[in-house]
């Protein structure tokens, strides 16, 4: 027999329950800790975002670049079996600045 | 005009521009800095950690707003929805000073997040004053206008900065910051007189001062042209002017500006000393 | 000669173009590398504040390509706001269009997390439910109930494996699977996370959010797979705290 509806749901919450408590709910912290947070630990809270800048810049590069393949990221190492995930080396090629 | 009475309330001691990643150490090992300044962009969000952790600091130091993003001398007039935003941010922080830039930075609806140049004329002085009477009415406070770091000049400009920030003030009842790193790195790109400018600048006026690392480059012609990146220490020379700035007019609140390659807390604490060694015997100057 | 902003800002983001007459140097030659420093802050400042927005972009073209497609980008669409920590929403329909990055194709989806992460990171706070209350609810009034989700909860809707590729590039993730994901981006306390649900799991969270009962959302995800498993997208929902209320009729 298909299960119901409320069937279903109920012991699905129950279900998550029991696997939520088995990782435990982010555990409360107090306000400092809270504040700064385990990302913060490394200083790179990825998350953030970049600020604003008072500041001037001394590099120089307003000229606008042609693209040109210059390095490797990451999408290289990403082979999939469906060979739909790409690597750049097709780009290597000047587009107007 | 403005009641010139709700002025800034900052100590006359030294502060440091907020960097998340000095959380902790500001307040386990705070030094010498009595305060902070925080940019009023970052902290416009509905919530979150930046705006968690400026509740808590602003617990145990009396916090400045700068805003980066005002466009106060743009030819546009003041986008609303960013001077409401400012509004908000003010009226639930409540800080001890709010500052602003003598710059632009929005060109249509366009933010180039940089503070660009402004022409000393009439008409700019005209535009400038009723954009900063627009924030303080919007603020119910006044509000300080800081000097620019300059890299060119523009050739219809008819009067000097100084004179120019001056007049602001005068019709507005703005106060101003004065950017000492600001004022050496303008004045060598102009070639002009460093303590020349401050001997001319309405130093009375002056409720905050900034001080910041800034970097050496030669223009095509191989004149000096320094950069302010706020990515280094203070130089010798700009302490210099400082010290002499505040034998001129007495101690003011004092913030390190360190922006790029931001270091260790230790650093800054230490640029942070070294302003204090200068603003105690003034202050003491200023109490007999 | 008096220049005006407009002429200031063309010249900023065109660098072939000449430099407004009436800017000067001390004495009073054209201004050439000194107006350069203004160009640079603008491009430099925005290039940069790209590469802090989209970390997981970078990492996958590297940061030499990215940083040339950021003076691309900058050029092409300037920020529309001073809150620069939002800056970037027009990269996806940026990625779907630049042609040298055409065949990667999961890129602009990568880009609509790492967005989606930057608006939660600075999303309204909010209190979750006691998971408990859920339980508390007889089987029977389950399926006409409401769950209130937190402001900082974000969708990611995907044919790629987007949840899978920004762990790999962020977290120290496997490699990626070929298999279409929903990222799910939850915050609890104030650092998000990502989380991978099947299509059916992201319809059921999406059903939720537009304030479907918990029995609508239930067909709504089994309409789209008859095998949907609820359990691990309310378990994802309750472990990342993005549930904040349980509304009964």
């Amino acid at each position: 027999m298909k299960p119901t509806n409320k069937t279903i749901l109920a012991t699905a919450v129950a279900a998550a329950l029991v696997s939520v408590g088995a990782t435990g709910m982010a555990s409360a912290q107090d306000g400092k800790e809270k504040c700064f947070g385990v990302s913060m630990a490394g200083q790179n809270d990825c998350a953030a975002g970049p600020g604003t800048t008072c500041a001037g810049t001394s590099t120089v590069d307003y000229q606008g670049n042609a693209w040109k393949l210059v390095d490797a990221g990451t999408c290289e190492s990403m082979e999939l079996p469906d060979g739909r995930m790409g690597s750049l080396e097709a780009l290597d090629r000047d587009l107007p600045a | 005009m403005l009641d010139t009475t709700a002025r800034n309330t900052l100590p006359l001691a030294p502060g440091v521009g907020y960097k998340p990643q000095h959380f902790t150490d500001i307040l386990e090992s705070p030094g010498p800095v009595r305060w902070l300044e925080i940019h009023a962009e970052n902290y416009m969000g509905d919530g979150g950690r930046p705006i968690a952790q400026i509740r808590h600091l602003a617990e145990r130091f009396p916090i400045s707003v700068h805003g980066v993003g005002l466009s106060i001398g743009g030819e546009a007039p003041l986008d609303p929805d960013h001077l409401a935003r400012l509004a908000r941010l003010v009226g639930w922080l409540n800080p001890a000073s709010f500052s602003e830039h003598l710059a632009w930075s929005t060109h249509d609806t366009e933010f180039l997040n940089d503070l660009l140049p402004l022409p000393y004329t009439e008409e700019t002085l005209a535009r400038v004053c009723s954009h900063i009477d627009q924030v303080q009415e919007a603020l119910g406070r006044q509000m300080l206008l800081e000097n620019p770091s300059t890299y060119l000049a523009f050739a219809e400009s008819a009067m000097s900065e100084t004179d120019f920030l001056r007049e602001i003030a005068r019709r507005t009842g703005c106060g101003l910051l004065l950017d000492v790193n600001n004022v050496f790195v303008a004045t060598t790109n102009q070639q002009t007189d460093p303590n020349a400018y401050i001997a001319e600048f309405p130093l009375d006026l002056v409720g905050e001062i900034h001080l910041g690392g800034h970097d050496e480059q030669v223009d095509e012609y191989g004149d000096p042209l320094l950069i302010d990146s706020h990515g280094t220490e203070v130089v010798d020379p700009v302490w210099k002017l400082y010290a002499e700035t505040i034998s001129l007019m007495g101690p003011r609140p004092t913030l390190i500006e360190w922006d790029t390659d931001v270091p260790d807390w230790s650093v800054l604490a230490a640029e942070a000393d070294r302003a204090a060694t200068i603003l105690a015997p003034a202050r003491k100057a200023a109490l007999q | 000669m008096n220049v005006d902003q407009h002429a200031f800002r063309s010249a900023i983001l065109d660098p072939t173009a000449h430099v407004p007459d009436g800017l000067v140097d001390p004495k009073g030659r054209a201004a050439g590398k000194r107006f350069d420093v203004y160009r640079n802050n603008v491009i430099v400042s925005l290039s940069n504040a790209l590469a802090e927005a989209f970390p997981a972009i970078q990492k996958l073209l590297g940061p030499n390509n990215f940083s040339i497609l950021a003076g691309h980008f900058v050029r092409a669409h300037p920020p529309r706001s001073p809150l620069i920590a939002l800056y970037g929403d027009a990269m996806p329909a940026f990625l779907e269009t630049f042609e040298p990055v055409q065949k990667l194709g999961y890129l602009p989806d990568v880009a609509r997390l790492e967005l989606a992460l930057r608006q939660s990171y600075h999303a309204a706070d909010s209190q979750p439910v006691d998971p408990a209350l859920l339980q508390q609810i007889p089987p029977d009034r389950l399926p006409a109930a409401r769950l209130i989700l937190a402001p900082a909860m974000r969708l990611v809707a995907s044919d790629w494996p987007i949840a899978a590729i920004w762990k790999f590039n962020m977290a120290n993730g496997p490699k990626p699977a070929m298999r279409p994901e929903t990222a799910l981006v939850t915050r609890p306390e104030f650092d998000p996370g990502v989380e991978a649900l099947t299509p059916a799991g992201g319809a059921f969270v999406s059903a939720l959010a537009a304030r479907q009962t918990l029995g609508d959302a239930l067909a709504t995800a089994s309409g789209r797979d008859p095998a949907f498993d609820l359990m691990p997208t309310l378990g994802a929902l309750i472990a990342g705290g993005a549930i904040t209320a349980i509304e009964e009729e």
